[in-house]
């Protein structure tokens, strides 16, 4: 069996306060990360005070862009076509919610190195990060 | 200060409809508190206490506590999805056990057959909700979302899609003497891994069904109980928590009842030896497989094990499980199966569930609930109870 990554209709996101920073990285392709200078850890998704340590002492940075995948669905029955829902763990430290994009999803394996990738939402000016096999 | 033994649940009512296309929400909201109060022996004028979640219409208790004529003096509108109506339980037998009330209602109900909501559908971002930038884009629904979590449990403890079936094969196995469940026919591991592919690695089979209905109880404090007809069923325990992604810690291996478990059986004061029948959240058999380890029925990564070969199927099995057929089968109203758990847990306390499936002796019984997502955010509540 195999299920070909197809393009998907993404829902532009309605931004916060304070989500700028991470969306215009995403459309100059940088997967932007949030970094405690207190506790010295990375936090995903980004805010203005750390959840590990509670220090509003944080800072953007960009990420590698390279991870692990931590788990994957693929998801055939929510949609006109099917899709993968993953957590990938990046090399900095945090697991985010994202895709697996541009492979055969049915290879995706739990584990496998993957490298990020930007993809155009609703709204073209706006991409978020998904990420392909390494 | 304890609420074991502080209050009673004398009153119960599921409603028997699976499909509502013609009763609005606030009137199966009222049709199941009149069933519960009635099944108690009392009538809605005496209620003093009022609770629900998300599911009511409106502000909740604004709306329904002048809907329905009812005099409170304490409500409470806990929301943290299908595991809600459990930790309404616990909030009323502390107010009760505080002297704020005597007689707590506690009502769910919901249409999403008739207005077409289930656990496939995409989300709506909401303003405000920080996560939703960060999530929206990548169709999360429901079922993937703890799809994730059956994923990552079977990566790393071996689990098979065959064990995880054993849950929905036990959950039919009951509601065939339920004369109300929505799907009646007896399943086989087959049969489920043979249902389509919804999010690898969950069937169809593997999610609960999606009815309208709801349903309702009654906590009074102990000298009311005892005033009346039915059998005395008591709150001695209970626990509730809440767990996250943690900043990016993420860790799906595990659910909040990890936390809320340990916390119900220390105010207990029982063991897992001394629990008859455990009704346990089935929104997807993951669910069970994993709160089954939580609350330390088994160890951690042997919940595939540990349902396999029929061991939740009463008469056959080491823990009998959702007698009425759960929400794999039975009922699950508004998506929300919390409040069925402890009416089910009811009945068996009482002698009052069905012959075939009545558990002998019953005289401890635990309900556990997951509300919202194994995968992200989700609420967990644990309640022991014993009959007196
Ligand atoms: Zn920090």
């Amino acid at each position: 069996m195999a299920t070909p990554y197809q393009d998907r209709k993404i829902p532009a996101p309605t931004l916060n306060e304070g989500d700028a920073p991470y969306f215009e990285g995403a459309a100059q392709g940088k997967l932007m990360t949030k970094y405690c200078n207190d506790c010295k850890k990375y936090h995903h998704f980004p805010r203005p005070m750390c959840p590990h340590c509670h220090s509003t002492n944080t800072e953007w940075r960009e990420a590698k862009g390279t991870g692990t995948v931590y788990s994957v669905s693929v998801t055939r029955a929510a949609g006109p076509v099917p899709y993968a829902l993953a957590y990938v763990t990046l090399d900095e430290g945090p697991t985010m919610i994202t895709n697996i994009v541009d492979c055969d999803l049915d290879t995706i394996q739990i584990g496998q190195k993957v490298k990020v990738t930007f993809k155009p939402t609703d709204d073209p000016k706006v991409l978020v990060p998904m990420f392909k096999p390494a | 200060m304890s609420i074991k033994g502080k209050a009673y649940i004398a009153g119960v009512y599921e409603h028997p409809t699976r499909k509502a296309e013609h009763a609005s929400l606030a009137q199966l909201h009222a049709e199941v508190a009149k069933g519960a109060v009635e099944d108690a022996g009392l009538s809605l004028k005496d209620v003093d206490a009022y609770f629900c979640a998300g599911d009511a219409p409106g502000l909740g208790p604004l709306n329904m506590i002048d809907y329905m004529g009812l005099k409170v003096r304490h409500f409470d509108s806990t929301d943290v999805g299908g595991s809600s109506y459990l930790i309404h339980a616990s909030h009323a037998a502390q107010a009760i056990a505080e002297g704020k009330c005597k007689v707590a209602l506690i009502t769910l109900a919901g249409r999403p057959r008739s207005e077409g909501r289930s656990g496939t559908q995409q989300r709506v971002a909401i303003p405000n909700v920080p996560d939703a930038p960060y999530e929206g884009p990548y169709g999360l629904v429901t079922v993937n979302m703890y799809a994730l979590a059956a994923k990552r449990h079977m990566y790393e403890f071996g689990t098979t899609s065959e064990q995880l079936a054993w849950v929905k094969v036990a959950a039919s196995h009951h509601a065939q003497y339920n004369p109300h469940a929505f799907l009646q026919k007896v399943m086989t591991v087959e049969d489920v891994v043979n249902s389509p592919m919804i999010a690898d690695p969950l069937h169809r089979a593997d999610c609960c069904v999606v009815t309208d209905g709801g349903g309702a109880i009654l906590m009074v404090a102990p000298e009311i109980a005892k005033s009346l007809k039915r059998p005395l069923v008591k709150l001695i325990g209970a626990g509730e928590s809440t767990k996250g992604p943690l900043g990016g810690n993420v860790d799906l291996t595990f659910s909040g009842a990890a936390v809320s478990g340990p916390i119900a059986f220390a105010e207990a004061g029982v063991k897992h030896s001394d629990i008859k029948y455990a009704s346990i959240y089935d929104s997807f058999t993951i669910t069970v497989v994993m709160q089954l380890e939580d609350l330390g029925f088994c160890k951690k990564g042997e919940g595939g094990k540990f349902v396999a070969d029929g061991d939740l199927i009463s008469g056959v099995g080491k823990l009998p499980f959702n007698t009425d057929g759960g929400g794999m089968c039975n009922n699950h109203p508004n998506n929300r199966g919390g409040i069925t758990k402890i009416i089910e847990a009811v009945r068996q306390l009482r002698g009052e569930a069905h012959p075939k499936v009545q558990v002998k002796n019953c005289d401890i019984a635990l309900a556990h609930g997951t509300g919202g997502s194994l995968g992200t955010r989700h609420g967990s509540a644990t309640m022991i109870m014993e009959r007196e």
